[in-house]
């Protein structure tokens, strides 16, 4: 088990790269705790395979340094980094059993028979892959595939990390739920640094106590995920934890208040006075969820009117145009919301203020 | 509910039924009637039942040329498939040298099987052939190089001119397949600190099988086949030391007009490849897919 370092890495995969943008990654520069549970999510793209990559030792970084334990290992290959890795699509040894599996990494580093007999034994217990150990990889369904693979980074008891690059791609929606479940128990067992690289925000939810989430090659925040989802350090983290998204309104500064399209949003007077310090284009964000609908103007409501209800089952989700902008809103059934004007409420401690896309602080 | 049903679909097949039986059943049919007859002229024929099959398994000459034959046949996949697949892993992965390699490799492949015969008979000649001279400017041999002097120089010279000219499509077919094999493979296999040899014999040939499937089939029928390129660089010779089976059957059907034995010939042939080709087969896929303990 170890604590990763990342300092100041960039990754370009042209030889020469001069603009920006020719960066698949731009400045990481994070630590990862050893024994914590982390996921790293972002869109298709966003640099997190490379990332992954980087860390395991399978791809040089064009700049920067890692660390494992505080000990360089940026020149290290992945065998000698003691990584373990499991892809996206299940990689066996197809000619090998299970048990020919599990046994490889041990084998391929000298370690007596005895007790790669007992090392693998013992992962099959965990895995509930003691029933198929001797059975011929290839002819295993893709969950126990995976499995298996997960089994040969955890037959190791001296690896530093286990890297997961979006593991369940290719598990049945059903299985998914149960082969998260496990990892999560292995985790609590065994307490090794486990990071896990996602688009799912599900996945990346339920199985992290940390997420760090990434956009066009740069990490813009690491929480847990209710910091998240509450405290949202970039519009992008806003826009992509939740279901619906977080809204976001372009404003104006004005004492006390943001103006948006007309309509005045009071704000507490913390938050104020920094967004009349931040400069950059401004941005009002609030959770669909703390929106209050109502169909009296009430204080310091705002008029905006309802263009559809989408019924959810245990919620709705109403659309509003808020002058030019959309506003979702997540309403509890039996709270009575009508197509037509309604007029919301902002509720000052959950409404965020963002500088060109940073929360300002 | 009743299936709705339409024979008007055998009209459909009805074309390629047509097409078998012109192109292989008809001629496979003619030759299996050629066979149990002793013909002396066009509508003089008598039947005489299985004697040809006795006497052509009874031919010592026919005896010799299948030994040459599986000796060739065997010598063939022994080098050809090993050679082929160091080949393939060590070629170019990506940039200029892949079409370059790619496309010398193919050259052998496009040249008209006769005309190789040619080119090797000129390669080798002791006195204005590359190989031939360059070889005897050694003086290592003795006798001096010449593939129409010894068995063995005509040995050499018919392996060496059929590794050359169909090793490449051994080398492809292995390229393609392991060009088909995921990244992640090699990097699981880094990961977990497999050697090259492991990543070998673990990874690259067990997802080539398909391929070398196909490469074992074809080089063994078509170097049990051969017939083109042996008879124009040696004729079969010296003696009848590179007499191989086509050449041998087409000595009885075409020179002597022997129709009945070289009939019964042929339908032996046939099925000797149709059987190893089989049991090649069935070997190949059961290799290392089979329940072990």
């Amino acid at each position: 088990m170890a604590r990763i370092e990342l300092h100041d890495i960039t990754h370009s995969y042209l030889r020469r790269p001069k603009k920006e943008s020719d960066y698949a990654l731009k400045k990481i520069d994070d630590t990862w705790e050893d024994g914590g549970a982390y996921a790293l999510l972002g869109p298709s793209g966003c640099g997190k395979t490379t990332l992954l990559n980087i860390i395991s030792g399978l791809l040089k970084p064009t700049t920067g340094r890692v660390l494992y334990d505080g000990k360089d290992v940026s020149a290290l290959t992945p065998e000698k980094r003691n990584i373990a890795q499991v892809f996206q699509f299940p990689v066996l040894y197809d000619t090998m059993t299970v048990f020919g599996n599990l046994a490889f990494p041990l084998q391929n580093r000298g370690i007596a028979n005895e007790e790669v007999r007992r090392r693998v034994r013992e992962v099959a217990e965990i895995l509930d892959l003691t029933a198929v150990i001797n059975k011929r990889a290839a002819g295993l369904t893709a969950d126990l595939k995976q499995k298996v693979s997960l089994g040969r980074g955890l037959v190791r008891d001296d690896v530093a990390a286990i890297l997961f690059d979006e593991p369940l791609t290719v598990i049945d929606p059903h299985l998914k739920w149960n082969l998260r479940r496990k990892l999560k128990e292995i985790h609590e067992q065994l307490k090794m640094t486990l990071i896990y690289v996602t688009h799912d925000q599900i996945e990346a939810l339920t199985f992290a106590d940390q997420v760090a989430i990434m956009v066009e090659g740069e990490i813009v925040q690491i929480g847990t995920p209710q910091d998240l989802f509450e405290n949202p350090a970039h519009t992008f983290v806003g826009y992509f934890i939740g279901s619906p998204g977080m809204n976001f309104l372009e404003c104006t500064m004005e004492g006390d208040t943001a103006r948006v399209d007309g309509a005045v949003i009071p704000l507490d007077e913390a938050t104020a006075a920094l967004g009349r310090k931040a400069n950059g284009k401004m941005e009002v964000g609030i959770r669909p969820m703390y929106l209050d609908v109502r169909s009296e103007p009430g204080e310091a409501g705002v008029e905006a009117t309802v263009t559809m209800i989408e019924d959810q089952g245990s919620y709705r989700i109403v659309t509003l145009m808020l002058g030019g902008h959309i506003l979702r809103a997540k309403v509890p059934e039996g709270k009575p919301v009508s197509e037509g004007t309604a007029w919301v409420h902002f509720p000052k401690q959950w409404i965020r203020l963002f500088a060109d896309g940073r929360v300002v602080k | 509910m009743d299936k709705w049903q339409d024979n008007r679909a055998w009209f459909l097949v009805l074309p390629v039924f047509v097409i078998v039986a012109f192109s292989a059943l008809i001629p496979l049919m003619t030759v299996v009637n050629y066979s149990v007859q002793d013909i002396f002229g066009p509508g003089e024929t008598v039947f005489v039942g299985t004697e040809w099959f006795k006497q052509m398994l009874g031919d010592y000459r026919l005896h010799d040329a299948l030994l040459r034959q599986f000796l060739f046949s065997g010598l063939v996949l022994l080098i050809e498939i090993p050679l082929g697949i160091l080949i393939a892993l060590a070629m170019p992965k990506k940039g200029w040298g892949v079409s370059t390699s790619l496309v010398i490799l193919a050259l052998p492949l496009l040249i008209p099987w006769n005309v190789i015969g040619t080119i090797w008979i000129i390669f080798t000649r002791p006195d204005i052939g590359l190989f031939g001279v360059g070889i005897n400017s050694l003086n290592l041999l003795d006798p001096p190089f010449d593939h129409t002097a010894t068995p063995l120089y005509a040995w050499i010279t018919v392996m060496l001119m059929e590794v050359w000219h169909w090793t490449p499509l051994v080398a492809l077919l292995a390229y393609a397949g392991l060009r088909a094999i995921p990244e992640a493979y090699y990097q699981a296999a880094r990961i977990d600190g497999a050697s090259p040899w492991a990543t070998f014999w673990y990874i690259q040939l067990p997802k080539m099988r398909g391929v070398l499937t196909i490469a074992v089939l074809l080089r063994w029928m078509d170097s049990f086949l051969i017939y083109a390129e042996p008879y124009v660089l040696t004729g079969g010779g010296p003696g009848n030391s590179t007499t191989f089976l086509s050449i041998y059957l087409v000595k009885i059907a075409l020179q002597q007009f022997d129709l009945g034995p070289g009939a019964a010939f042929s339908l032996i042939y046939f099925l000797i490849v149709l059987l190893f080709s089989f049991i090649f087969y069935q070997a190949l896929q059961r290799v290392g897919k089979g329940e072990k303990g």
